[in-house]
């Protein structure tokens, strides 16, 4: 287990590509706010002045295809329908298609609508809002299905492909996962072999939970190519992608799988047996293919956040219509601090994750290529945020929240899959993590190396040498937040300037002292991306309503509001998790945790007698 | 048969939105709330559209006044098939006190302007109701009207126009050129696609303003209060005939 899980960061320090280069320039170069505060540093590049991207030509596009987009999903789609059937209504599907709904980010010469990633994610929004069944069948297709051939395509691959794919006469899937393969994505089986002649590979294999399997006629295919190592001359496999397509002959699909939610989108197995696959049809580079799946899914996840504050919004709207006009003892339920506390909470959960959708679509389409931390925090932080607005939605409106009528039931049982897929959540975290980690690593690395030539770097010296000093006589190192913010949030702006600096200290207190070690430390992992998740949102928040209150918009004091209450609860658990990383009484706990799990797994299940055995 | 056909577009608050009155009573809140095409506009359009499919017509103009952002309105227009787009632009306190009396004579001047043959609005619009534009158009250019149109057939030079009128309905025959004003039966309109709308980003749309067109915007009356309309009150449930009597004996109504 741990071998694998080595080999799976030596995998992510491969594979990004962005955190190989800063491997090679070493220090300091990163833009990227969340990779910074891994330093304890405050790169506000990205994240101050609230990255503002559309120009007026573009927001009014956006907003003139808002309303038939909204139109469409009030007017035609049906969810609990396309529920209750398991697919999206045929008509429904060929109107999404009519609507260009399946190519919102083609390039308009391909026949696509050419939206930027913050256009798209404002779209999507929508379709959050109203079905996520759906959401996954355009995402499916268009975030994950075929992105690669916009990222990775070769002009002919272009051509040949998106104008089918933006009309939706083509449907796309993206085909990594394997039964034995699901985190750990570098250990699929499929193979790709080369044909004698070299015109072609026989691609043999089975893919297993394939969203669009059974309606697609493109597949993104991950396989194993065998690839002669040119200094070793040793033929070894490694992964490598591939645009197929079902006419090539022998691709099949599995039935529909039962799913617990969204089961408007089809879900199936596809069976490669002996597919002839043109040299041509190559994505990217032999070898590369798993750069590839990463680079799909890191430029997919942004997409998530939009469309999960879509479905807060709509849960919140729900649980609001209810609570203001719902009597119970004499009172409108709204009136009752009970409930007053659900809805704030569900408001701050949206406004994080709105502020954080867009952020990181605003830095990708500022042509950023360091936000695989931002976009795995927003997944992770939307998919646990959605979540619990629609289950306190659903407490709120009490047994009628529990009826299939109320809406609010399918939504819940289609969240689930949020933390699950595209990376779970856990594995997220130890992403988020480790390559913070290893960033920092890289700083200290030359810190060590300073010290061995002194004259050389005593810059390098002086002001690593003055920070550590002003924090042993607990002075703050002396970056602040307080310049970039609005001057009615200092407070906000201090308490996150100050959970930065400890988030530094502590980062490198864990590598002084268990080095490389540190990857075996889940226990820790997890603290230590709670607080960065929770970092990133104060930032975005922080930002956001930064720019409200110059903006002066009419809910600039409701924001302040909800940005005053977030940060001031979210310095708080910060400080609590980071105490928990060197508290030996948690090491304790979680030394105990360890062991209580592996009894149970040694025994099949819970270990201890019933309550009523002698 | 080439007619050209003048099409007025109403950016309203959108159907779907709960309307607030503001605090100060000086009028609805508008800012941050979602804003459509007034539903029977877009009736306009489509008939206009039908129109142009059927070779009647030769070219429809959509035109909108009012603020920046009925731009968007006219966009939608486009996309669904208009060909090019005047926007009037009207802001602050102007538009605020805008009434059908100043859209009305904008819409004369622009149909004088433009040689149309025909005007299409719709019957009315969904956030005053005022259901005047189209009748005081007609009157201002002294052309024949047609409203409440639900059928629209071209006949020889003369259009025949089926209206909904109480308790049934009404076919007239009008000379050209007309004003029309489309009834909710009249059709369907279709969706406006997003490829189309991004394709009508390239149709052309010309800006002016009211001094432009010679069309002075002095409000002739003033708003001194908007109000929310009563909460109904509860009613009772009585239990016999005599329980009925006592009550409305009781409240005074018999």
């Amino acid at each position: 287990m741990t071998g694998e899980w080595k080999a799976y960061c030596t995998l992510i320090r491969q594979c990004i590509p962005a955190i190989s280069s800063i491997q090679k320039r070493h220090v300091s170069e990163s833009r990227s706010f969340a990779m910074n505060i891994f330093r304890g540093k405050i790169e506000v590049e990205q994240v101050f002045p609230y990255p503002d991207v559309l120009s007026a030509d573009q927001l009014e596009s956006l907003q003139t295809l808002l309303n038939p987009t909204e139109k469409f999903f009030q007017e035609v789609n049906d969810p609990l329908k396309n529920d209750a059937i398991e697919k999206v209504e045929d008509a429904t599907l060929q109107g999404l298609k009519d609507l260009g709904a399946f190519g919102l980010q083609v390039p308009e010469d391909y026949g696509g609508l050419g939206l930027n990633n913050t256009q798209y994610a404002r779209l999507v929004e929508v379709v959050g809002a109203h079905d996520l069944g759906v959401g996954i069948t355009l995402g499916a297709h268009q975030s994950i299905g075929f992105k690669g051939i916009l990222l990775f395509g070769t002009p002919e691959q272009k051509k040949k492909y998106l104008p089918k794919l933006a009309t939706g006469e083509d449907v796309a899937a993206f085909c990594l996962t394997e039964p034995s393969s699901g985190s750990d994505a570098s250990s699929i089986r499929t193979r790709a072999v080369p044909s004698a002649d070299g015109s072609h590979y026989i691609l043999n294999g089975s893919k297993i939970w394939i969203s669009n399997g059974g309606l697609s006629e493109i597949f993104t295919v991950f396989a194993q190519v065998p690839v002669k190592d040119p200094a070793t001359g040793e033929t070894k496999d490694k992964v490598s992608a591939f645009v197929v397509e079902r006419s090539f002959g022998g691709v099949t699909n599995g039935p529909p799988e039962k799913k617990m939610g969204i089961k408007a989108s089809n879900t199936a197995e596809v069976y490669f047996e002996d597919v002839k696959v043109p040299k041509k049809n190559l994505l990217g580079e032999v070898g590369g293919g798993f750069k590839v799946a990463m680079m799909i899914l890191n430029n997919g996840r942004f997409g998530m956040a939009a469309v999960l504050a879509g479905t807060m919004r709509a849960c919140i709207t729900k649980a609001v219509e209810h609570a203001s006009t719902r009597v119970q003892f004499g009172h409108k339920i709204e009136t009752y601090g009970a409930i007053q506390e659900k809805i704030s909470r569900m408001a701050m959960a949206h406004y994080v994750t709105e502020s954080m959708a867009y952020m990181v679509s605003a830095n990708m389409d500022q042509g950023s290529k360091e936000f695989q931390i931002e976009a795995a925090i927003s997944k992770i932080y939307g998919s646990e945020a959605a979540w619990f607005v629609a289950d306190e939605a659903i407490q709120i409106l009490g047994g009628m929240g529990y009826m299939r009528e109320t809406g609010l039931e399918k939504v819940f049982r289609d969240l689930r899959i949020f933390r699950i897929f595209e990376g779970t959540n856990d594995i997220l975290r130890l992403f988020v993590a480790l390559t913070g980690i290893q960033y920092a690593g890289s700083s200290l690395k030359e810190l060590q190396k300073a010290i061995k030539s002194p004259a050389a770097n005593l810059g390098i010296l002086l002001d690593a040498g003055s920070k550590r000093a002003k924090r042993m006589v607990g002075l703050s190192s002396g970056q602040s937040l307080t310049t970039f913010a609005h001057s009615d949030l200092s407070d906000c702006a201090n308490l996150t300037s100050t959970a930065i600096e400890d988030f530094g200290i502590s980062v490198e207190d864990l590598l002084i002292k268990y080095g490389r070690k540190i990857i075996d430390e889940q226990f820790l992992l997890k603290r230590l991306a709670d607080a960065a998740i929770d970092i990133y949102a104060m930032i975005a928040v922080l930002s956001r309503t930064s720019r409200s209150l110059e903006l002066g918009l009419s809910s600039a004091e409701h924001e302040s509001k909800l940005c005053n209450v977030f940060i001031g609860e979210a310095a708080d658990r910060i400080k609590i998790g980071l105490r928990e990383l060197t508290s030996s009484k948690c090491r304790k706990n979680f030394d105990m945790m360890a062991s209580i799990s592996k009894d149970l797994c040694a025994n099949g299940g819970l270990v201890q007698r019933h309550p009523l055995d002698k | 048969m080439s007619l050209r056909v003048l099409v007025g577009v109403k950016r309203v608050i959108d159907y779907a939105v709960k309307v607030r009155v503001k605090p100060d009573k000086t009028g609805v809140v508008t800012d941050g709330v979602k804003h459509s095409m007034n539903p029977f506009d877009e009736i306009a359009i489509e008939e206009a559209v039908r129109m142009k499919e059927k070779n009647i017509v030769k070219e429809i103009i959509a035109v909108s006044c009012g603020p920046q952002q009925c731009q968007e309105t006219i966009r939608t227009a486009l996309a669904m098939g208009a060909d090019r787009g005047i926007h009037v632009e009207v802001a602050g306190k102007e538009y605020e006190a805008m009434q059908p009396f100043h859209v009305s004579k904008i819409l004369a001047k622009l149909a004088q302007e433009e040689k149309v043959d025909i005007v299409l609005v719709g019957k009315q619009a969904i956030d005053d109701d005022c259901n005047q534009t189209g009748q005081m158009t007609a009157a201002l250019l002294d052309w024949s009207q047609a409203c409440f149109a639900s059928k629209v057939e071209k006949t020889d030079g003369e259009l025949t126009v089926t209206r909904e009128i109480d308790g049934g309905l009404e076919v007239i025959k009008v000379k050209l050129p007309a004003v029309i004003t489309s009834d909710l039966r009249l059709n369907e309109p279709r969706y406006a696609t997003l490829p189309n709308i991004m394709k009508a980003k390239k149709k052309p749309m010309a800006k002016k303003t009211a001094a432009d067109l010679g069309v002075d915007l002095t409000p002739r009356h003033e708003v001194l209060s908007v109000e929310d309309p009563p909460v109904r009150e509860a009613g009772i449930k009585v239990e016999t005939v005599e329980d009925l009597v006592g009550k409305l004996k009781q409240s005074g109504v018999i």
